[in-house]
């Protein structure tokens, strides 16, 4: 707010409540004209159908209960922010109050957490009541991407099968929610040409069991060996330390449903993928992400059991 | 509004004003003025002992119910901080609130009819603010004496003996204030736990500003403003006289035979002076707690506690005249010579009104289930397809056991087609927990039909109790056909 706004709330605000005490000082008196029989209350003249109006004393508490109004706000608008751009002699903001808020929280919860903290994720993954925690950490946190349940979609990985790109130990996956993961699958389309994509795509589809055309497999095969077994290893099944996936698992990252596989699989080889998981260390305490953790490890141990 | 005046003292009906130009007098009227003390004298009667068996009750009530326990907790707590409103064997939730509204027509319908049918005998008889004065009252005529003693000992320059009898009073204000204002905390912080907390100081801050509050008020509102709160707070003072008709019961004086009034030797006939019944003697002004004349007719201020017709009932006795000068009547009675008519459609309907909603409120009560099932469809994926060719549909459900004790439910779904529960079938919730679980639905890609169909979550409670509820949501899946060709997936 400029200067001169702020001045004129200032001057207006002021200007209403001494108004108002002015008014009530005013007229806490009236003039009465005229003799009046003993007893009887004289009438302002007011009358309306019929009907007139006393001149009927208040209690007097009426109005020190209005002054007391009228001291209130100014005390208010000096202790509080409410003049202007004046900032109230408390210093007091939303900001600070919610803070404080946050900080009694932690107070609570630190014991809470701390204890958790120590415990290994191996261990929280059997203890339900950490598991509720996690739970909701991981429902607010990351079931945007990852869907509740940590089920995936069409470029976030589904974290409840026992597939896993940057592995699925308590550590990995403390690892990547911390200081994310970087997926970079580079576009292949200039190298290979348009017919190299295709044929590519089909070895990949001989790969996981799906309908494939016998040459164009063969020729990709061969390619295969010259440009993708660094990452994704000789026989396709992935390499975890660079975060490339198993090509043989008909898992999927990027499946566009309505878009054939094949399709899709072209593409990926020849445009590239991008694949970016936040990092999460500036978010989440160190503890907080522990159980995420543990919660996201435990769903993966019961679907194994399934 | 130039002050022409010289201060008038606060009391001052009208101060003298040396008359300037014109002819007229000139007067200025105070339009603050301090309201004279009301000393009520105390005089038994039917109506005063009347009060009693409606008073105690009621406070014995309020004083005792925080101390009963049901299964180790306060029966009646309501939990602010948990949302949790425990009312003996029921527990309410926030979603219960349609319940509060309920019983906050029914009390207003109560006191339409009750209202309509003998005016403001809830003030009289009943309300708090009645009863805490009583008290108080009760309390300053045990240490300073009845009404006139009062105002004697009010007219008094401060003695010893007038210290120490203000400072009973205001003592025994205070602890009875405490013991209000605990109470009423009481039921939102358990009571057992409040009073050890308060004795070792420990008692927390919020719980600390509501018992102070509540100190304050009840001496306030008790011990200084009393019928000040009937005359210029309370809005039901202003209300009520919508609510009257003739046939109304209210407290009045009968003035065709009460006037002319006039005082007399006892037993003597008022024929032989020319007067009414009326003795004159003010004893219906003195025991009035808002201090007003019945004899001036119905008045906004009266309260209808009958004190006045005991007063009265009691000289009249006294003076071998039938009693009954001022009376519980109606005004067709008093002034047309009526008779008293209990069943007239007005009474009738609010009469209806509030038993249909009683019924209804008792209905819906009895029909609750304390159990409450959501379902929270996945956010942010319309559905999924695995690789094993299922489409998959992902749920939060959020199963809320509102009971007093722990239960174990199971869980299915209805739906027209062939889905395939993934989850947790059965789940335990303890009492007042909030569970929220993971559940999937599966449908085989070659089986959808539908883009879009309801499914039905339905918890039953396992235990032998009868509890179940369920929500409706739904289920959806790509379009068949499409898929065929194009997710490439075996088995199709």
């Amino acid at each position: 707010m400029s200067d001169f706004w702020s001045n004129w709330i200032i001057l207006l605000t002021l200007i209403v409540l001494i108004g108002s005490v002015w008014l009530l000082i005013a007229n806490r008196k009236t003039e009465v004209r005229g003799d009046l029989p003993e007893g009887e209350i004289p009438k302002t003249g007011h009358s309306y159908d019929g009907i007139e109006e006393y001149e009927n004393p208040l209690p007097i508490w009426w109005f020190w209960m209005f002054l007391s109004t009228a001291a209130f706000a100014l005390i208010y608008l000096i202790l509080y922010p409410g003049l202007g751009n004046f900032k109230g002699v408390l210093d007091w903001t939303q900001e600070k109050q919610w803070q404080q808020s946050i900080d009694t929280a932690s107070l609570e919860l630190d014991a809470k957490y701390a204890a958790y903290a120590a415990t290994s994720i191996d261990d929280l993954a059997a203890d339900p009541a950490a598991l509720r925690m996690g739970r909701r950490l991981f429902n607010n946190n990351c079931a945007v991407c990852h869907g509740i349940g940590g089920v995936g979609g069409n470029g976030f990985p589904n974290l409840s099968d026992h597939d896993w790109l940057y592995g699925g130990s308590g550590d990995a996956i403390v690892q990547s929610i911390t200081n994310g993961r970087q997926g970079v699958m580079p576009p292949w389309g200039a190298v290979l040409g348009d017919r190299g994509v295709e044929d590519m795509a089909d070895y990949l589809m001989s790969l996981n069991g799906q309908p494939f055309d016998a040459q164009r497999a063969a020729r990709g095969a061969g390619q295969y060996k010259m440009f993708c077994t660094g990452c994704h290893g000789a026989d396709g099944s992935g390499i975890q330390a660079l975060g490339a996936p198993n090509l043989k698992d008909r898992i999927w990252l990027y499946n566009q449903l309505d878009t054939p596989l094949l399709e899709n699989v072209r593409h990926s080889i020849r445009n590239g993928r991008n694949g970016n998981m936040p990092s999460h260390a500036d978010k989440l305490r160190p503890e907080k992400i522990h159980l995420i953790a543990a919660y996201v490890y435990s769903l993966s141990q019961t679907s194994r059991q399934r | 509004m130039e002050q022409t005046s010289p201060p008038a003292q606060s009391d001052n009906q009208v101060a003298a004003e040396p008359a300037p130009v014109t002819n007229e007098a000139i007067r200025v009227l105070n339009l603050y003025q301090t309201a004279d003390k009301i000393y009520t004298r105390s005089l038994e009667g039917f109506f005063h002992s009347f009060r009693r068996w409606t008073w105690i009750p009621m406070l014995a009530g309020y004083f005792l119910i925080p101390w009963i326990s049901i299964n180790g907790r306060q029966a009646v707590w309501f939990d602010l901080a948990e949302r949790k409103f425990y009312i003996f064997w029921l527990t309410l939730w926030p979603q219960d609130l349609p319940f509060l509204a309920a019983l906050l027509i029914i009390s207003a319908f109560a006191l339409f009819t009750i209202t309509n049918f003998a005016g403001r005998i809830w003030c009289g008889f009943s309300c708090p603010q009645t009863v805490w004065t009583g008290i108080f009252i009760a309390i300053e005529r045990f240490f300073e004496g009845d009404r006139n003693k009062r105002i004697k000992l009010d007219a008094q320059p401060w003695t010893l003996n007038k210290f120490t009898r203000k400072g009973a009073v205001q003592l025994s204000w205070m602890l009875i204030s405490l013991a209000t204002g605990l109470t009423f905390v009481g039921y939102f912080n358990p009571i057992r736990q409040l009073l050890p907390d308060l004795i070792q100081l420990s008692i927390n801050a919020a719980a600390l500003f509501w018992t102070l509050l509540f100190i304050a008020l009840t001496w306030a509102n008790a011990g200084l403003m009393r019928e000040q709160i009937c005359l210029y707070v309370c809005p039901y003072a202003r209300f009520q006289s919508v609510m009257f008709d003739p046939d109304t019961l209210i407290v009045s004086y009968n003035k065709t035979r009460g006037e002319p009034r006039g005082s007399r030797k006892a037993d003597q006939k008022p024929a032989a002076e020319v007067l009414g019944d009326c003795v004159d003697c003010t004893l219906c002004v003195q025991v009035c707690p808002t201090g007003i004349d019945i004899r001036d007719g119905l008045q906004y201020e009266c309260i209808s506690c009958g004190l006045c017709v005991d007063a009265c009932n009691a000289v009249m006795e006294k003076m071998h005249y039938p009693k009954g000068l001022i009376s519980f009547t109606t005004e067709n009675v008093l002034d047309k010579g009526g008779t008293f008519r209990l069943l007239r459609p007005r009474l009738l309907g609010y009469f209806t009104v509030l038993i249909l909603m009683c019924g209804l409120f008792a209905g819906q009560l009895s029909l609750r289930v304390p159990l409450e099932v959501d379902i929270i469809r996945d956010r942010s994926l319309l559905y999924r397809v695995t690789p094993e060719g299922m489409v998959e549909n992902s749920y939060q459900l959020k199963v809320s056991n509102m009971d007093q004790r722990e239960h174990r439910y199971t869980i299915s779904i209805k739906s027209d087609q062939a889905l395939i529960y993934r989850g947790q079938s059965e789940i335990s919730v303890a009492e007042g927990e909030v569970v929220d679980m993971l559940a999937r639905l599966q449908l085989p890609l070659t089986d959808v039909r539908q883009l879009n169909q309801e499914v039905e979550f339905i918890v039953t409670a396992s235990d032998g109790a009868a509890l179940s509820s369920s929500e409706k949501s739904r289920f959806l899946a790509p379009l068949q056909t499409d898929l065929h060709k194009q997710t490439g997936i075996k088995n199709l």
